[in-house]
C-alpha cells in the first residue's frame, strides 16, 4: 500500500485531507455561471422545433418584437450574413448554428429571443411564428441506410446516403477464421442506450463584447475553457473577434461530466448578439432543454467471442452500428472517430480481434458526448463484460473463473493489446479476489443455489474491466490539431506561500485540494499554503481541459514536473547559502542538508525568501516554473466490481443487495476524494443500467426529456456502495498515478446487467440490454414462462 | 399585475414589488441577489432550490413569490451566522458531502427539516428523506453520512443544553 511521505500538517499524497474548496459552496457563495449579473445584462431563450424534420416555410419576428422589453430576435439568415450560420465540429462534420431552411431534429434551435428579463423573452419566444412542412423523420438507425431513405445531409459534398464514416480496426479474416473454427462462439447483439450527462447544473453562458476595447468575455459551462478561446477565434476570427481579444472564464460549475465540452449553439449565438447589440446577453437553458439536446452512447454492437471448450477465449469480433443524430458532433479529441473503442478486447489475454464501425445521421439531437468514459470505453466495456458472462453460462463456469483463467498477468505488463494500445499496468488477479474476498463471493454462490431451490431469483455480477484514461499523448490525441497535453504554472512568494495555476478545469473533482496536495509533497509547502486557479483564458497556462479522466495524468504530472524544477533551483540555493556544493546537497520532503551532516540545513521557506532576497550571484531571481505535459502514454486504471441483486419473480422488481467496488488507479492523492469519486461514477453506472435512456417515438419526438421521466437516481436508488483498492503504480506518470473517477460508470453497468441476467438464468434468460427495468425484467419472465 | 410584499429572509425584512408569475426562486436569485440558491429543473424534481419557508422545506420553483407575502425565509445565507457552520455545513464538510456544490445548498436546506422532524434518522429514512433532491456527483453515501454527523451533533448539543 501506499505509504505518505509528508505528514498530515504538510497534507502530501495519501492523506484524506478535507477539501479547501468546500467553504463557499456550502455558505451558499459559489459563483456558477447563473450567478454571474452583469450591468445592462439581457436575456436570451432560444425558439425550438417541435418536429424532428421539417422545412422552415417562415418565421415571423414581429408579434415577438412588439412585446415590450423585447429587443431582437436572431435567425439563421440573420447569422447567415456573417457567415455563422453553421459550425464545424471536432470530428470534421457541420453543424447548424441556426438553420435557415430545415430543423434536423425535435428541439433544434431555431431562432433566439434577446429580451431585458428572462419572462419577457420566454414571451418573446412564445409569439415568435414558425411554420413549418414537417416531413418523415429517420429515427431507427437501422433504416438511415435503407435503399430509399431520405437523404438527411444533401448540403454536404459527396455525400450519397446517411452513412457517416466507416471504421476498422484488427485483423478480420483471422479474427472470422478463429470464429469458424473455434469449440465454442457466443453471439450477442448489444445496446447501449442513448444517455444524458444530466448534470444538476444545465449549459449557459454570460458574453460580454466591449465595443471600446473589442474584448469579449464570455463566462461559460465548459470543461475545456482554452479550447473554446481557440475555437471561438478560429470560428469568428473573420468578424474580427482576434484570440488576445477573448477571454473565457469558466467559473465554478455545476457537473460537467463530458457534457460541458461540446460547443452548443446557443454559445455561439449569445456571442453574436453580444457583438451585435453590444451589451452583454445571459443564455441558460431549461432543463427540459437540456435533456434533449446532446447524448451519450446509442451504440448498437454486434459481438462474437470465441474460446475452446474450457473457456480459454481466442478471438472477439464487433461490428457497431452508431446513431449519431444529424451530425457528428463527438466531443472526441482521440484521432480516431470512435476514440478508444478498441479498448474492446478487455483485461483478457488472447491474440485475435476485429472492430468495425458504422456511423449513420439520423433525425436526433447530435451529441456524442463522452459521458465521464474517456470516449466509448463504456460501450466497449459493457460488449466484452457481457460476453464474458454469457460465455461463462454456456459452458457452465463460475464467471469469476473464467474470468481469472483469461486474465492478462501482471509479469505480461507493458501488455500489447489485441487492437494496438499498450497497456501500463495492473494486477487483475489480485483486484478480483480482493472484491470476491470483501463482498463473500462464496457464500453468495452457494446461497444462490439455496435460494434457487426455492424458486427465488437471486443473481451475482461480475465486471472486471480495464479503463484507458489520461488524453494525450499527442500522438493519439487532439482538438482541431491542438496536442492535448496540459500544464501547470507555480509561483512561490517570497514568504513561502504558493500560487499555482493550471489548464484544466474541476467541474467538482476536487481540484484545489488534490493539486495542493501534489504539490505539497513535491515541495513540502503546506497544502493549507497553497492557492490553485483553474478556468480563466487570461491567467491560466494553455491547456486542453479536464474530462477523459487527464487532469491528474497530465496537469497533475505537470504540476510535479514544474515542482521538480522548482526543487533542482532550490538545491543550487540551499547550495549557496550553506557554502557547500551543490553534489553535497540532499533534499528530504521540505528541507535541503548537508550530506552527512543533517542539522545544516535549510526549509523551502528560507530557501524560496532567498530566491527574492539573497540571489545567489548569477542566479535568475524568483521561484516560479511553469511546465507542459505530453503524457509518453495513456494511463490504464482497472476494477473489479461485483454486485449481488435479488429480483422478484411477480413484478420484475429488482434489489440491488449489495456492490463491492476494488479500483486499482495506481498511487492515490487523496483516499477520500478518490472514494468519492467511485461513489458519485457507480451511481452514474447503476443509472443507465437500470433507469436512464432518451427514447423516441416514430416521429421523432423525445418521449422522456424532464426530471419527471427521465430517471435520475435518487438516495433511495443508489445502493449503499462499498469501495475498496488495489494499488498498481503506473510505471510512466511521474506521481505513479493514473486516474479513477471514470472508472465506475465504465465499470458498474455490465456488473449490475450481468447481476440481474443471472438471476434471471434459471429462466432460460441469457440477454437483456440496458436499461433493464422492472417492465423489461416482467416481460421477459413472462415470455419465458 | 404588480403586488407588494412583505416578507422576512435570513432575519432580514424585505418589502418589494412583484409580478404576479414571478417564482420565488427567481425573487431570491434575481431581485435580491441571493444566489446560493440554485436552478436544476423545471418540474420540481432535482431539489436545488429548495429552501425553509415558516421553517419549512420548501421547493421555491414551484412557488410563486406574492404567496409569500408575510413568509419567514432562511436560505442557505442564513443558516448559521457569517464565519460559522451549522452540524449540517460542517457534517458535508467532515464527510465529503459535496463535489460540484450545486444540489448542495437544497440538500442541505431539505436536511435542516428532515432532522426537525426526525433528529436520530435511521439510513433508510435519510435516503427516503432526501430522494426529493438529485445529486449527481456523490452517489448519495456521503451525503447520508453527512447528515448521520449532523444528527448526533444536534443530538449532543441538545443533550448538553438540556
Amino acid at each position: 500500500m501506499f505509504k505518505c511521505k509528508t505528514s498530515a500538517e504538510v497534507g502530501g499524497m495519501g492523506h484524506s485531507v478535507k477539501r479547501k474548496e468546500d467553504a463557499r459552496f456550502l455558505h451558499g457563495k459559489g459563483n456558477y455561471v447563473d450567478d454571474v449579473k452583469l450591468p445592462g445584462m439581457l436575456t436570451m431563450v432560444m425558439v425550438r422545433s417541435p418536429y424532428a424534420y421539417a422545412k422552415i416555410k417562415s418565421i415571423n419576428k414581429e408579434k415577438a418584437l412588439a412585446i415590450p422589453g423585447v429587443l431582437a430576435v436572431i435567425t439563421g439568415e440573420d447569422l447567415a450574413q456573417y457567415n455563422l450560420h453553421w459550425m464545424p465540429t471536432l470530428l470534421s462534420d457541420t453543424q447548424m448554428v441556426l438553420p435557415t431552411d430545415t430543423v434536423m431534429h425535435q428541439a433544434q434551435e431555431v431562432c433566439a429571443v434577446i429580451a431585458t428579463d428572462r419572462y419577457i423573452a420566454v414571451d418573446g419566444a412564445e409569439a415568435v411564428d414558425v411554420q413549418y412542412e414537417p416531413m418523415d423523420a429517420i429515427v431507427d438507425p437501422f433504416k438511415a441506410l435503407d435503399e430509399g431513405a431520405p437523404l438527411l445531409r444533401p448540403d454536404k459534398d459527396g455525400q450519397k446516403d446517411n452513412q457517416i464514416y466507416h471504421w476498422e480496426r484488427g485483423d478480420r479474416g483471422k479474427t472470422d477464421e478463429v470464429i469458424a473454427n473455434a469449440d465454442v462462439v457466443v453471439k450477442e447483439r448489444i445496446h447501449l442506450p442513448r444517455i444524458h450527462v444530466a448534470s444538476i447544473e444545465t449549459c449557459g453562458c454570460v458574453a460580454s463584447y466591449d465595443k471600446d476595447t473589442e474584448k469579449l468575455v464570455v463566462y461559460l459551462t465548459t470543461q475545456a475553457p482554452h479550447a473554446i478561446r481557440t475555437i471561438v477565434a478560429l470560428v469568428a476570427g473573420h468578424v474580427g473577434l482576434s484570440e488576445e481579444k477573448i477571454r473565457i472564464i469558466s467559473p465554478d460549475i455545476g457537473g460537467g461530466f463530458g457534457g460541458k465540452v461540446p460547443v452548443y449553439p446557443a454559445y455561439v449565438v449569445a456571442i453574436a448578439a453580444t457583438f451585435l447589440i453590444g451589451k452583454p446577453v445571459k443564455w441558460i437553458e431549461d432543463r427540459s432543454e437540456n435533456l434533449v439536446n446532446g447524448f451519450a452512447r446509442d451504440y448498437h454492437m454486434d459481438c462474437e467471442l470465441a474460446a475452446t471448450k474450457d473457456g480459454k477465449i481466442q478471438a472477439f469480433k464487433v461490428s457497431t452500428l452508431a446513431d449519431h443524430g444529424y451530425t457528428d458532433s463527438s466531443a472526441n479529441p482521440s484521432k480516431y472517430p470512435t476514440g478508444m473503442f478498441s479498448i474492446c478486447t478487455g483485461s483478457y489475454d488472447y491474440e485475435h480481434a476485429f472492430a468495425e464501425l458504422d456511423a449513420v445521421y439520423t433525425n436526433k439531437a447530435p451529441g456524442g458526448v463522452a459521458y465521464r468514459c474517456s470516449f466509448r470505453v463504456t460501450e466497449a466495456v459493457h460488449a466484452i463484460e457481457r460476453m464474458v458472462d454469457k460465455l461463462a453460462a454456456k459452458i457452465g463456469k463460475d464467471p469469476a473463473l473464467i474470468r481469472l483463467e483469461n486474465f492478462i498477468k501482471k509479469d505480461q505488463f507493458p501488455y500489447a493489446s489485441p487492437l494496438g494500445w499498450s497497456y501500463d499496468s495492473g494486477d487483475y488477479e489480485a483486484t478480483l479476489k480482493k472484491a470476491m474476498e470483501m463482498i463473500g463471493y462464496e457464500d453468495y454462490k452457494k446461497e444462490q443455489v439455496e435460494k434457487r431451490k426455492q424458486g427465488k431469483l437471486m443473481g451475482i455480477g461480475i465486471s472486471t474491466f480495464t479503463e484507458v484514461v489520461g488524453a494525450g499523448p499527442s500522438k493519439d490525441f487532439d482538438i482541431l490539431g491542438i496536442a492535448m497535453f496540459d500544464s501547470a504554472e507555480i509561483r512561490v512568494h517570497p514568504t513561502g506561500k504558493a500560487l499555482a495555476r493550471f489548464g484544466t478545469k474541476s467541474q467538482g473533482q476536487g481540484h484545489e485540494t488534490t493539486y495542493a496536495q501534489i504539490l505539497a509533497e513535491e515541495l513540502g509547502i503546506p497544502y493549507t499554503d497553497i492557492e490553485i486557479d483553474e478556468g480563466d483564458t487570461d491567467t491560466a497556462p494553455y491547456g486542453l481541459g479536464t474530462y477523459a479522466s487527464r487532469s491528474t495524468p497530465t496537469a497533475g504530472a505537470a504540476a510535479a514536473i514544474a515542482a521538480r524544477k522548482l526543487r533542482d533551483k532550490g538545491k543550487k540555493i540551499a547550495a549557496y547559502l550553506l557554502e557547500v556544493s551543490e553534489e553535497d546537497i540532499e533534499w528530504e520532503v521540505g528541507k535541503y542538508f548537508v550530506k552527512g551532516a543533517p542539522e545544516k540545513s535549510k526549509t523551502i521557506q528560507e530557501v524560496v525568501f532567498a530566491a527574492y532576497t539573497n540571489i545567489p550571484p548569477g542566479m535568475e531571481p524568483g521561484f516560479e516554473a511553469t511546465h507542459y505535459y505530453d503524457p509518453p502514454n495513456l494511463t490504464f486504471p482497472n476494477g473489479a466490481y461485483i454486485c449481488v441483486v435479488e429480483v422478484e419473480k411477480e413484478t420484475g422488481a429488482i434489489d440491488v443487495k449489495r456492490f463491492v467496488a476494488i479500483d486499482d488507479c495506481g498511487n492515490i492523492i487523496n483516499p477520500m476524494i478518490v472514494e468519492g469519486q467511485v461513489h458519485g461514477g457507480l451511481t452514474q453506472g447503476i443509472a443507465p443500467a437500470m433507469y436512464e435512456g432518451i427514447e423516441y417515438d416514430e416521429q421523432g419526438n423525445v418521449l422522456n426529456g424532464t426530471f419527471m421521466d427521465y430517471l435520475v437516481p435518487t438516495a433511495v436508488e443508489s445502493p449503499h456502495w462499498e469501495t475498496g483498492h488495489t494499488i498498481t503504480p503506473s510505471p510512466h506518470h511521474p506521481l505513479g498515478a493514473k486516474g479513477v473517477a471514470e472508472s465506475p460508470t465504465v465499470g458498474a453497468p455490465p456488473a449490475i446487467a450481468n447481476a440481474i441476467i443471472d438471476a434471471l438464468a434459471p429462466l432460460g434468460i441469457e440477454h437483456l440490454d440496458i436499461p433493464i427495468t422492472p417492465a423489461k425484467v416482467w416481460e421477459a419472465i413472462q415470455a419465458h414462462s | 399585475m404588480k403586488h407588494e410584499i412583505t416578507l422576512t429572509i435570513n432575519g432580514q425584512s424585505v418589502t418589494a414589488e412583484v409580478d404576479s408569475r414571478l417564482l420565488l426562486i427567481h425573487f431570491i436569485r434575481e431581485q435580491l441577489d441571493l444566489t446560493g440558491t440554485h436552478i436544476g429543473c423545471d418540474t420540481s424534481n432535482c431539489g436545488a432550490c429548495t429552501i425553509l419557508l415558516n421553517g419549512m422545506s420548501v421547493k421555491s420553483c414551484t412557488y410563486l413569490a406574492v404567496r409569500a407575502d408575510g413568509a419567514e425565509i432562511t436560505t442557505i445565507e442564513g443558516l448559521a451566522a457569517e464565519g460559522t457552520n451549522h452540524p449540517l455545513q460542517k457534517g458535508f464538510h467532515d464527510q465529503h458531502g459535496l463535489h460540484c456544490g450545486f444540489c448542495t445548498p437544497g440538500m442541505i436546506m431539505r436536511s435542516v427539516d428532515l432532522l426537525k422532524n426526525n433528529p436520530d434518522p435511521t439510513e433508510e429514512e435519510i435516503r427516503w428523506g432526501i430522494s426529493g433532491n438529485l445529486c449527481r456527483c456523490t452517489g448519495y453515501n456521503n451525503i447520508v453520512k453527512s447528515i448521520q454527523q449532523a444528527a448526533k451533533e444536534m443530538q449532543q448539543e441538545k443533550e448538553t443544553t438540556v
